[in-house]
């Protein structure tokens, strides 16, 4: 598996990322070996295993629905790097 | 002399001997005396410690007992402690303030503890050695020159120098445990699931988890004993069964008790000082009474590729929260787009990057079944492997790590590298089970035989069975004296 520049800037558009150029290769690089190395599972006799997306499988507990206290309005916005009238601000989206 | 004895500091405030302020005080005096070096901490605001002291002062005054009461820690920068910041090693952290508390955070201060300050951690705990903060590394007390492990490596560097008898870190592939074995402190990572993981920065979902640390097991216990219990906050959270008896830790009996020894575990490629420390821990349990028994857990081979498949899948979902819109560092930009993708360039490190841009790949169109959706098969047989070996065995001992600590700078080039510190805890991590780290003697390191650094060995249980593991440790600190070994800290 050669991952190429374009995979590269794909994940990055992605997940949101503005790459910087000097950026691009060393991700290439370890991108292209950490997917090489993981090309050894494909030794394993994985056809009839199902997946497992957690270690414990136990049933999730569950609590009533029922409202009670949390963050102000004051609260939720004061991490804000800009806000203004009650609102997170951000640039111009229309 | 162990500078911060736990249970002999709780038996002094019962008794009225000790007071919280001057504990508090103290555990703050000897930062001031080591910190310069160490780099352990990245936030302390003393006036409000001290007046979380006066006010466990005034309970402990009005005859309340309660076994954290009055006893200081120190906390992981990635948990939620409310007035104060939590940057998770991160320059994308910004200004942010913590508006709440983490569940296990709040139970701390429900039970009286005092938060001291926030330690130093790897990037959104993304390291294996302490290295890879915005604040700068994190110094192994027992040597400078080198890394504590990471990546909790200030909540670790700030037991084993003695500022605080407790602390929280966190754990999602070893991140307690290696600096734990690195550092010469006990540490756990609980079953998944028996911590809660509200309020946690969360890292990789399925695997991450709250880890206590101490001095010893005992300490260790009463400590994660005000914290276990259901949270209705954290639907993956569970009961611990025997709870009650951790308060009191007793000795396990070690007779009769079979140990598995994992031969994938012990092969090539793990350094003779530290076999040699194992060796001799081994012979010591069977010397009274333990069964040794040779288990095999053959997907071992596999574990270091499958967890790090998953756990940056995970990521790469769990980073996209930091946009500069609600909290933290934001770029401004023309577009809100330009605004998200310019704050996150500039506000993660390469090792994020590098992790948030690999999971997108495996998770992407034509990629999700030849990368993530094997290593979740992966994951499966790793498991199988554990359940078979349990029914054989009541505990598996292993090392923690091959080495002892390595040199700062020595594996910051090369991930893959710093991914295979951690060949010995990732499978647990993947399967979801109770561990240990404690102290098992000292080794010299490959690199300079004229010093002794610490060897931590791993106990690993079955699902839930956290309270015997740290019986059946107690025992072993009972007859060992590693963990009371201290870093040749000069002031």
């Amino acid at each position: 598996m050669e991952v190429t520049r374009e995979d590269v800037l794909r994940c990055a558009k992605l997940t949101n990322l503005s790459l910087q150029e000097e950026e691009l290769e060393p991700m290439r690089e370890a991108m292209t070996q950490l997917l090489n190395q993981a090309e050894r599972l494909n030794a394993l006799p994985l056809e009839d295993v199902e997946p497992t997306t957690h270690g414990l499988q136990l049933a999730l507990s569950r609590r009533s629905d029922e409202v009670r206290p949390w963050f102000t309005q004051e609260e939720a916005l004061a991490n804000a790097p800009r806000q203004d009238l009650g609102h997170f601000v951000v640039p111009k989206v229309l | 002399m162990v500078p911060c004895p736990l249970i002999e500091w709780r038996d002094g405030l019962e008794s009225g001997d000790l007071s919280p302020t001057f504990l508090a005080l103290r555990c703050l005096d000897r930062m001031d005396l080591f910190e310069e070096r160490l780099n352990a901490i990245v936030f302390r605001d003393p006036d409000m410690t001290l007046s979380v002291a006066r006010s466990a002062e005034e309970r402990l005054t009005r005859r309340e007992r309660s076994p954290m009461l009055g006893i200081p820690l120190v906390l992981k920068d990635n948990l939620n402690w409310r007035g104060t910041p939590a940057r998770n090693g991160s320059r994308i952290g910004g200004s942010y303030m913590s508006p709440y508390n983490a569940t296990v955070v709040q139970r701390l201060l429900a039970a009286g503890a005092i938060p001291l300050a926030k330690a130093n951690m790897d990037e959104f705990a993304m390291g294996s050695s302490g290295e890879h903060s915005v604040s700068g590394p994190t110094r192994n007390p027992w040597d400078l020159t080198r890394v504590p492990g990471g990546s909790s490596s200030g909540s670790i560097v700030s037991v084993a120098a003695g500022y605080a008898p407790f602390a929280l870190g966190t754990d999602t592939g070893g991140s307690v445990r290696l600096p734990a074995s690195f550092c010469n402190v006990t540490a756990l990572r609980p079953t998944y699931g028996v911590l809660s993981r509200f309020g946690v920065t969360a890292m990789a979902s399925s695997l991450d988890q709250v880890g206590p640390l101490a001095a010893n097991a005992q300490d260790l216990a009463i400590g994660f004993s005000v914290m276990v219990g259901r949270d209705p906050l954290d639907s993956t959270s569970v009961d611990l069964p025997n709870a009650d008896r951790l308060k009191d830790l007793q000795a396990g009996s070690l007779k009769g008790l079979r140990v598995g020894l994992p031969r994938e575990y012990f092969g090539d490629g793990i350094d003779p000082g530290v076999r040699s420390v194992l060796g001799t821990a081994i012979q010591r349990l069977a010397s009274e009474g333990a069964e040794l028994v040779e288990v095999s857990l053959p997907n071992t081979a596999y574990a270091i590729e499958t967890y790090y498949l998953i756990c940056t899948s995970e990521v790469s979902s769990n980073m996209s929260r930091f946009d500069g819109v609600r909290y933290g560092l934001r770029k401004d930009a023309d577009s809100l787009n330009g605004m998200i993708s310019e704050t996150r360039d500039l506000g993660f490190g390469p090792e994020v990057k590098r992790r948030i841009l690999l999971g997108a790949f495996c998770l992407s169109k034509g990629y999700y079944d030849a990368y993530y959706l094997k290593a979740l098969k992966a994951r499966t047989l790793i498991t199988r492997d554990f359940t078979e070996a349990f029914r054989k065995v009541n505990v598996l001992l292993t090392p923690v790590s091959p080495t002892v600590a390595f040199k700062i700078g020595a594996k910051t080039e090369a991930p893959m590298a710093m991914y295979m510190a951690d060949i010995f805890t990732v499978t647990t991590s993947l399967a979801a089970l109770p561990c240990l780290s404690i102290p098992a003697g000292f080794a010299a390191p490959a690199d300079d035989p004229s010093k002794s650094l610490p060897v931590g060995m791993q106990l690993i249980g079955p699902p839930l069975s956290d309270v015997k593991l740290l019986e059946w440790a107690h025992a072993f600190q009972l007859l060992t004296d590693h963990h009371r070994k201290t870093p040749p800290l000069a002031s």
